[in-house]
């Protein structure tokens, strides 16, 4: 059994040993009720299933422009990266020497573009991009690593439905499943 | 050696009982990073200066002695175009102890540290839940708190190891994305039975408020088990860089997970396949597969002295120093060879020994001035060890980046210097 296994393994044990005997502890129940506004206006999670995308929607053309003016200068012309992360390419590279981690050779879901892109990019004005403008960029980068084509809108109802190439190349140390 | 040592392993391993009953001979051999000290008017039978009248005013808040300013966090390098994206790591060899002063901490933060005022600062806690809520800071302080002494690793730690060569960098510089604190804080636990969790909450998302919004997916049995708030390390309000005023903190899981600046959690069905749980901190295989979700931190050990930089200063007897840790418990056992692992000598564990935080180390060793390689290897009490780097990378490839907890391996030439080797 490797090393990873054992951890797994203990994981397991643990985790299924804990939280139904615990007895609550008490607390002083301080926290107020959250308004559905104050919720909306902070909840920027997305789930690989889709839920949390917003409306608005974008394709690759658009994006480019949006790349050329807000992205570009950290991760270089058509994703090839410097001074920052390479996005695009390394398509086959993983089990070699030397693997390229993008976008498109390693990441394996689409949603996850959109989100990270939402919440952290541009690294210097996070959060200052629309939802189509990130729709857009996100459309961008998937067409430049060949996984949807040129014209293909990026929208909530179609962004969850793009299969990222490597999915099903990521083996889940926990849970035995996911949903 | 004296007729009284005892050899318990191959090329000078000593039991340290030795230390108990021969006190006296410790400075034969005194180990000296700098070179020897001149005999100046501090000397006896002279008065040294700073007896000659009295000290330095009182002060609001100590510092290190000046004599100890080179003694900081490394900073190995900042992502391009950004100053506050990057690592900065601890110097395990200047340490001893199991407990990392708060300022030497090792930082990791994806787009610097935010200067949170706690009295604006609120935690939501939503998704599926009953009750969304919303916490000020002065209310969680008013939750009831435990405190917990554990380490804190960054999953990228020492992953330089995965290199061809061995890192031409000391023992904090290599391995230093580690450390240890007392961390008091509010059982996550409370706060979502507060909230009420509903069924088919697997999940939680945590998120920061700074910049990056940084984010991760925890499992909601971890959650309601041993996840807890964290306010307070090392009997202080969190460090601006280790979370200021709310991190969560997951014991014995990688340091990522331990979310800083903790302004949301989610309740969801499923994971959120955040970027920093999909395109990072994922474990590339040789094969091209990758594992994820690999959380918890496995056993490892290093010494920190003797360690890469240091040199002894002629043969006789030292004092061989590490930390070992697991992720998954206790360290059961640290064991110690000086002949590169031909043979080993079990090493006497520093009290308290606590699961899921550093523990200290220590075994005697008469060096005879030939060339040596000293070695440690730690079990935890889930019986899993420390494995050899070989064995490691023949297991798992060596594009993983992350997770490394190779058997660290220094090399002792006949000067005394003491350098990084792959043995």
């Amino acid at each position: 059994m490797s090393t990873r296994s054992l951890a797994a393994l203990a994981l397991a044990l643990a985790v299924a040993g804990c939280a139904p005997g615990r007895p609550a502890v008490e607390g002083p129940k301080l926290g107020r009720a959250a308004t559905p506004a104050e919720v909306a206006g902070w909840d920027i999670s997305i789930l690989p299933d889709g839920s949390g995308l917003p409306p608005g929607s974008g394709t690759s053309a658009a994006g480019a422009a949006v790349y050329a003016e807000k992205c570009q200068y950290c991760h270089g012309e058509k994703g090839a990266g410097q001074p920052n992360d390479r996005l695009v390419g390394g398509h086959g590279t993983l089990a070699s020497r030397t693997p390229v981690r993008t976008v498109g050779s390693y990441w394996p879901y689409a949603t996850t573009v959109f989100d990270y892109v939402r919440r952290a990019m541009p690294y210097t004005n996070p959060r200052t991009l629309t939802a189509d403008e990130v729709y857009a960029v996100t459309a961008y980068l998937l067409h430049l690593n060949g996984i949807i084509g040129e014209r293909d809108t990026m929208s909530a109802a179609t962004l969850p439905k793009v299969k990222m190439p490597n999915r099903d190349n990521f083996i889940l140390a926990y849970p035995a499943k996911l949903p | 050696m004296a007729a009284d040592e005892v050899e318990i392993a191959g090329n000078g391993l000593l039991d340290r009982r030795i230390f108990l009953t021969r006190a006296a001979l410790l400075g034969a051999g005194a180990l000296v990073v700098t070179g020897a000290r001149a005999a100046d008017a501090a000397d006896p039978p002279g008065t040294p200066p700073w007896m000659q009248g009295p000290g330095a005013a009182l002060s609001g808040y100590g510092s290190p002695a000046r004599y100890e300013s080179s003694v900081t966090r490394t900073l190995i390098r900042s992502q391009a175009g950004t100053t506050g994206s990057g690592a900065s790591r601890t110097p395990l060899e200047a340490l001893d102890g199991m407990l990392t002063p708060s300022g030497l901490h090792f930082e990791r933060h994806h787009s610097g540290v935010p200067e949170i005022d706690p009295a604006q600062h609120r935690l939501l806690i939503h998704g599926m839940v009953t009750r969304p809520l919303v916490f000020t800071m002065d209310a969680l302080a008013r939750y009831p708190m435990v405190s917990r002494i554990h380490f804190l690793e960054c999953a990228g730690n020492s992953q330089l190891m995965y290199g061809p060569t061995p890192p031409n960098l000391t023992a904090g510089q290599t391995h230093g994305l580690v450390s240890c604190s007392e961390w008091t804080g509010v059982p996550l636990r409370i706060l979502l039975e507060e909230a009420g969790v509903e069924p088919g909450a697997q999940w939680i998302i945590a998120e920061g408020t700074d910049a990056a919004a940084m984010s991760r997916s925890v499992p909601m049995a971890k959650a309601l088990d041993d996840a807890f708030l964290a306010l307070y390390q090392n009997g202080e309000r969190l460090r601006p860089e280790n979370g200021y005023p709310v991190r969560l903190f997951l014991p014995g899981w990688e340091g990522n997970m331990n979310v800083k600046w903790l302004r949301r959690i989610k309740a969801t069905p499923m994971p959120a396949m955040t970027k920093d749980e999909t395109s990072r901190y994922t474990d590339l295989q040789a094969d091209g597969k990758a594992l994820m979700f690999t959380y918890p931190m496995e056993v490892k050990s290093l010494i920190t002295r003797p360690s890469h930089g240091m040199t002894l200063q002629g043969a006789g007897l030292y004092e061989v120093s590490g930390i070992a840790w697991s992720g998954n418990g206790a360290v059961a056992r640290v064991e110690v060879s000086a002949d590169g692992g031909r043979t080993w000598g079990e090493a006497a564990l520093a009290a308290p020994v606590l699961p899921r935080a550093l523990t200290r180390f220590r075994m005697a060793w008469r060096w005879n001035g030939a060339p040596a390689v000293l070695k440690s290897r730690a079990t935890d009490d889930t019986g899993a060890a420390q494995p050899a780097r070989e064995k490691l990378i023949a297991e798992h490839g060596s594009n993983v980046v992350f997770h490394y907890n190779g058997i660290q391996a220094w090399g002792v030439a006949a000067s005394g210097e003491v350098k990084h080797v792959y043995a």
